[in-house]
């Protein structure tokens, strides 16, 4: 930055910084969080973001519970989690302050917004005395500043209603944010201009904040040093910012594309999964049908009609929808009809923490329905991995003619990222071939003779020819007719079974993220830890620590030679944000001893923690 | 990439003279000797020829009951699908091929108890499909318990003492949820059945038949009072537009509106004429929503005869069709590009 001064500043180069915007649900710290980070990203940082919210709209102002804040680490380095601690803590409140204060590292920053620690707001978050002026943060730089006030004077004159213009702090916030790390304004203000397209005088009063709160930082002398960050060195290539949700919709609106097929959302509301169906529901240009049911029983039903009916057929939900979808993915199976069922994991049991995040439904997936009844399980394992992984279902689910449960979770769905996009040509096709029609002469149509991959043809209404009927009671090998047979019965259990086991025939085989093939330690994960396990085993490694990771996608069926590679490891480490999950499939499959690290307190690992489970097991004294 | 015509009617003309036979696919018929199915079976193959569409672009869908066989029986396209459910995957089915003729088969237990929600959703969002229910006021396939249609004090295996849930009224459901055909049938008069079946193909929107299907083995008989010869034309009402209602075995008998209270009069007597009386009007929802109460047990005091024909028709946007506008309007505006969504609005180039 060659900005021109007007007193002496320092600029100081960081490599990464993590910044949480922490303040009540309604301050607006989720579209502040977002314009810095997407900010970030189109100056070439890497970033990830955590967007941690109250399950409630507008929990009771003031009070710890209603805290809702923004996390981002960005950095000139490759960046693979939002951050364990950070560098930065904007506290709107004083609850903010209180919620936040022990994810903050020593000697760094609180940006606190001093007409939130008045009186009314110390009581309600339970705070004695004034934090800003007990001496309890001394071991901090705080900077107080009256950013209610100074809001209200910069947009003095503006005619708006002093509760609209305190509806702007957030912009000021913002603005000192940019100046105070050296980011240009101008993306937010075509942002805001566009958001308030209809409300010109509302867009004027954010901008005229975002810029106060710029110069307030130029201008107060309690600012010494500005902080640069660099461009990230990432792999080259055209990136753009995304988040989990919006890739999982991107990924179904491709593989429609890819795939020729017309795409059906079958959708009941439900956090965190509700964006997908927003998402979808804007993109009817694409010829996209979104089917908002009214439950998720009808949700997942309606999906089989439109799979039956020859389109690309998905349901989106989390936890307890997909207890409710569970005997119809069943009729799936036995109808074995293409469906995505996409399942955005949050904390359970029931209605559980439905803003927070748990890889607690694999099980579920693998085993939630009566009778044997496969379903091949894919998990993301990052916002932009959601694009991936749900490209990937869609593959699969048409190739093997059966419902394919794809996993993503709280945590990476309303996550970001920058992300090196595929142009569509970069995409595999998808190959469809519907059952040909029939004439009056040739023989009998046979709905359930299978190809050598084991999968039926998919043979749909307005063929000529084709007429034949299917249902969720037995029916015989090849004919579909009903049986009760007891021969036939086992056959076609065996037959749905290994059919989904040759899907390991068509999937990549497993390999080694990060370190050597063969070792003391093997992390293994899957899903949302991704970026967790990667910075943490990248940071061991360059402290010299004989550790390797490897990463699962697929969950069902494992890759082949998954047996293989982690009995090249003394030891086996699976962290999971349940307790034991997948560790319990490894086991039964494997008859491997893995050592489980287990989290269910609805948040991601801390790099930390895993760190140090990691030392500890490496450094462990043999017994 | 496969072709798919979505959107149209699909109903070309160019058709093979068919007959009832060629709709009775080769699966051995199961029910119990003497059911009413039967009947609605042979009914619906009799009709299909008649309507036009070619055989390959038919569609039954049903849920799980001894009704729920149905689609087993039809030499069309199927699904049998899973209890209650049949409703919600023919909207996805309809929604997403408007070109197909979607008829949906359930029983009384099957789209009133475990799938009453998705029947509610489908009328109000009248997609263009047919609904037979076929009530046989009791649970056939698990072997006789009460239904949410079987009368209070009914004796069945889990209600030994007699059933205490007050009883659906179907036809009043299915006007509450906004039907926009509602109709009434019996397994016995197929001659009805039959112009009844073409009357719901030919509305456009959902059409909600409700057909009174004896049940030989569980609950033989509930209907008698409806459908034996001796007794019929006294307790049962037909509905014909724009004629006035009247029944009894001499047409001797009509129904006079008093305000919103309908009575019975007497014909006979001489101050009365048949142009006093209700006239039927299919399109008047607040009659049908009389009608759909004329529900009490033959015999009982103030008894009103049953009725049976269409009760209400009226015409209303199809969900399937303003799924399919949208579509069209956005597309008209620009046919999604898959390159330009994935790039977005914001990228930045590392080099
Ligand atoms: C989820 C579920 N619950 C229960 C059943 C058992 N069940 C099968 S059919 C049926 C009721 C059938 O009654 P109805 O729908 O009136 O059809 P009918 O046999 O009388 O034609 C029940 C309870 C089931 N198949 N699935
Ligand atoms: S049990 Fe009743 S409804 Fe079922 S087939 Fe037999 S007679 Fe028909
Ligand atoms: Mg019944």
């Amino acid at each position: 930055m060659s900005e021109v001064h007007s007193r002496p500043i320092r600029v100081e180069t960081k490599q990464d910084v993590t910044i949480l915007f922490a303040g009540d649900s309604g301050d607006g710290m989720q579209l502040t969080g977002t314009q810095f980070s997407e900010t970030a990203a189109i100056l070439g940082n890497d970033l990830n973001t955590f967007p941690n919210y109250p399950a409630e709209i507008r929990a009771p102002a003031g009070t710890l519970p209603g805290v809702s804040g923004f996390q981002v680490q960005f950095g000139s380095k490759e960046i693979f989690t939002p951050g364990d601690k950070i560098d930065v803590l904007v506290a709107m409140n004083a609850a903010a302050l209180k919620a936040n204060l022990k994810l903050l590292k020593e000697g760094k920053i609180i940006i606190a917004n001093v007409d939130g620690f008045d009186e009314k707001n110390l009581q309600l978050a339970g705070c004695k005395t004034n934090p800003l002026e007990d001496g309890s943060l001394a071991k901090y730089h705080v900077y107080p500043i009256e950013i209610g006030k100074l809001t209200r004077s910069a947009l003095e004159g503006t005619g708006l209603s002093t509760k609209e213009i305190d509806r702007s702090k957030n912009m000021f916030v913002l603005g000192l944010l940019f100046w105070l790390y050296t980011r240009p304004l101008d993306h937010t203000i075509n942002n805001i201009r566009e958001k308030f397209k209809k409300k010109p005088e509302i867009a004027e009063a954010n901008i005229k904040a975002l810029q106060a709160g710029y110069s307030y930082g130029e201008a107060t002398e309690i600012f010494t040093t500005r902080y640069e960050v660099k461009k990230a060195k990432l792999p080259a290539g055209t990136y753009r910012h995304i988040m989990g949700n919006q890739a999982t919709a991107y990924a179904l609106i491709a593989a429609s594309k890819k795939s020729g097929l017309p795409l059906f959302l079958g959708s009941y509301p439900i956090t965190p999964a509700s964006d997908i169906l927003h998402e979808l529901s804007k993109h009817k240009n694409f010829g996209v049908r979104t089917f908002q049911a009214e439950d998720e029983i009808a949700a997942m039903c309606a999906a089989i009609g439109a799979a039956y009916g020859g389109s690309l057929a998905a349901t989106s939900t989390s936890g307890p929808g997909m207890d409710l979808k569970e005997e119809a993915i069943g009729l799936a199976v036995s109808l074995e009809l293409p469906v995505v069922i996409i399942d955005v994991q949050r904390g359970g049991p029931s209605t559980g923490l439905p803003t927070k995040t748990e890889q607690s439904d694999l099980l579920m997936a693998m085993f939630g329905r009566h009778g044997e009844s496969p379903v091949p399980i894919i998990a993301a394992n990052s916002p932009a991995g959601c694009f991936d992984a749900t490209f990937e279902a869609c593959r699969l689910a048409i190739e093997f003619m059966t419902p394919v449960i794809c996993l993503t979770d709280g945590y990476i769905a309303n996550g970001s990222e920058p992300w090196k996009f595929p142009t569509a040509k970069d995409l595999p096709d998808i190959t469809v071939k519907f059952a040909a029609p029939r004439n009056a002469g040739d023989p009998k149509y046979l709905p359930y003779k299978r190809n050598d991959k084991g999968a039926r043809e998919w043979a749909i209404p307005g063929t000529k020819g084709l007429e034949h009927r299917i249902g969720g009671l037995e029916k015989q090998h090849e004919t579909g007719a009903v049986s009760y047979d007891a021969e036939n019965h086992a056959l076609m259990t065996k037959l749905r079974a290994e059919k989904i086991e040759k899907i390991a025939d068509a999937i990549p085989l497993q390999t080694i993220d990060n370190g050597s093939e063969k070792g003391k330690l093997l992390v293994l994960g899957w899903g949302s830890t991704y970026g967790t396990i990667k910075t943490v085993v990248r940071d061991l490694r360059l402290e010299g620590y004989d550790v390797s990771h490897a990463h699962l996608t697929y969950l069902n069926p494992f890759p082949k030679n998954l047996g293989e590679l982690i009995y090249n490891f003394d030891k086996i480490l699976i962290p999971e944000l349940n307790s034991g999950q997948l560790a319990r499939l490894i086991r039964d499959k494997f008859l491997a001893p893995v050592i489980q690290f287990n989290k269910v307190q609805g948040m991601p690992f801390m790099e930390s923690e895993l760190k140090e489970k990691i030392i500890a097991i490496l450094t462990e004294k043999e017994k | 990439m496969p072709a798919l015509d979505l959107g149209g009617n699909g109903k070309k003309s160019d058709l093979p003279v068919l007959t009832a036979k060629d709709f009775a696919s080769e699966q051995e018929v199961r029910w119990c000797p003497g059911c009413g199915d039967y009947s609605i079976l042979k009914q619906v193959q009799s009709v299909l020829p008649e309507l036009g569409v070619p055989r390959e672009n038919i569609v039954f869908v049903s849920g799980i009951g001894c009704s729920s066989r149905f689609p087993y029986y039809m030499e069309t396209f199927g699904i049998h699908g899973i209890h209650g459910r049949a409703t919600a995957i023919a909207t996805g089915l309809k929604a997403s091929r408007p070109d197909l003729d979607v008829w949906i088969v359930g029983g009384d237990g099957d789209l009133l108890s475990i799938g009453g929600n998705h029947t509610l959703h489908i009328l109000r969002r009248n997609l263009n499909v047919n609904i037979l229910l076929f009530n046989n006021e009791i649970y056939g396939l698990t072997k006789g318990q009460y239904s949410p249609t079987s009368p209070v004090g009914f004796v069945a295996k889990s209600t030994p003492y007699g059933a205490i849930d007050h009883p659906i009224n179907p036809l009043a459901f299915a006007l509450g949820a906004d039907g926009t055909f509602i109709a009434r049938t019996m397994d016995r008069d197929v001659k009805h059945m039959r112009e009844i079946l073409k009357r719901a193909h030919k509305h456009k929107g959902a059409s909600f038949v409700e057909i009174y299907q004896n049940c030989v083995i569980f609950n033989d008989g509930a209907f008698e009072a409806f459908t034996e010869k001796d007794v019929k034309a006294e307790n049962d009402l037909f509905l014909e537009h724009g004629k006035p209602l009247v029944f009894g075995k001499n047409n001797d008998k009509g129904i006079k509106l008093f305000g919103l209270k309908p009575m019975v009069v007497d014909l006979t007597l001489s101050d009365v004429s048949k142009d006093d009386l209700w006239i039927h009007d299919e399109r008047d929802r607040t009659k049908a929503s009389i009608l759909t109460r004329f529900f009490d047990e033959p015999g009982s005091e103030h008894y009103m005869p049953r009725p049976f024909g269409v009760f209400y028709a009226e015409e209303r946007f199809c969900y399937e069709d303003a799924m399919l506008d949208q579509i069209n309007l956005a597309k008209e505006k620009g046919e999604g590009d898959l390159d330009a969504l994935l790039r977005g609005k914001e990228t930045w180039v590392v080099d």
